[in-house]
């Protein structure tokens, strides 16, 4: 098209997330995130170990606006699993406590996931002892 | 500067039937936190539920709303 060669920035991007299976564009790298949202969101990723390309769209601001125009997607950090948006930082945590994001990277959910504590079950439920049946 | 009530509103709408709950998150009236339950997003995937909501603010979503924090749900 002779839009993307008009626009190498796009093109650019269009061929970063073609060229990465999981790339993740944030603010600041996955050491320093600069934003809560980002970090929220590398934390996830690198909690189930998924190896991930990152892209940090601060220091040009047309990255971000040509990001956005790509992907209909009007904020940062966004997630991109095989070309698909796959979300923003809130779709990303929400599938990462269910489970859907390991499913989505092909990975393991980790054992020790912080979310998967079930609330109001007791840590040491009564056992279902002999003496119930004695009454 | 919006109110998280003049984001509810708006909202609610927009896709009418909507309910929304919105907080100011950090107490800046920058950083928002919208709960919203719509019919519209019935056998949509979270994406588009989210770009529904998104679509609403356009081009302010990045501007004087600086971040509008989404959870979405079919009633």
């Amino acid at each position: 098209m002779s839009e993307q060669n008009d626009n190498p920035i796009r093109a650019a991007i269009a061929e970063a997330i073609a060229d990465n299976p999981v790339i993740l564009f944030m603010k600041g790298n996955p050491d320093q995130p600069a934003c809560g949202f980002s970090a929220r969101s590398v934390a996830a990723l690198q909690a189930l170990g998924a190896p991930f390309a990152a892209v940090d769209i601060l220091p040009d601001p047309r990255i971000r606006q040509e990001l956005s125009a790509l992907s209909s997607w009007p904020t940062i950090p966004q997630l991109f699993v095989k070309g698909e948006l796959v979300g923003g930082a809130d779709i990303i945590t929400e599938m990462y406590e269910t489970g859907e994001l390991a499913e989505t990277l092909g990975l393991e959910q980790p054992a020790e996931a912080p979310e998967s504590s079930p609330e109001g079950v007791p840590a040491q439920a009564a056992p279902l002892g002999i003496e119930n049946r004695l009454g | 500067m919006p109110s998280p009530d003049e984001i509810r509103q708006r909202i609610e709408s927009a896709l009418p039937g909507a309910r929304a709950e919105v907080e100011d998150w950090t107490g800046g009236g920058d950083h928002f936190r919208a709960t919203v339950v719509a019919e519209q997003f019935e056998g949509l995937n979270r994406i588009q539920q989210h770009r529904l909501v998104y679509d609403v603010f356009g081009a302010e979503i990045g501007g004087p709303i600086h971040a509008l924090s989404l959870k979405t749900q079919v009633p």
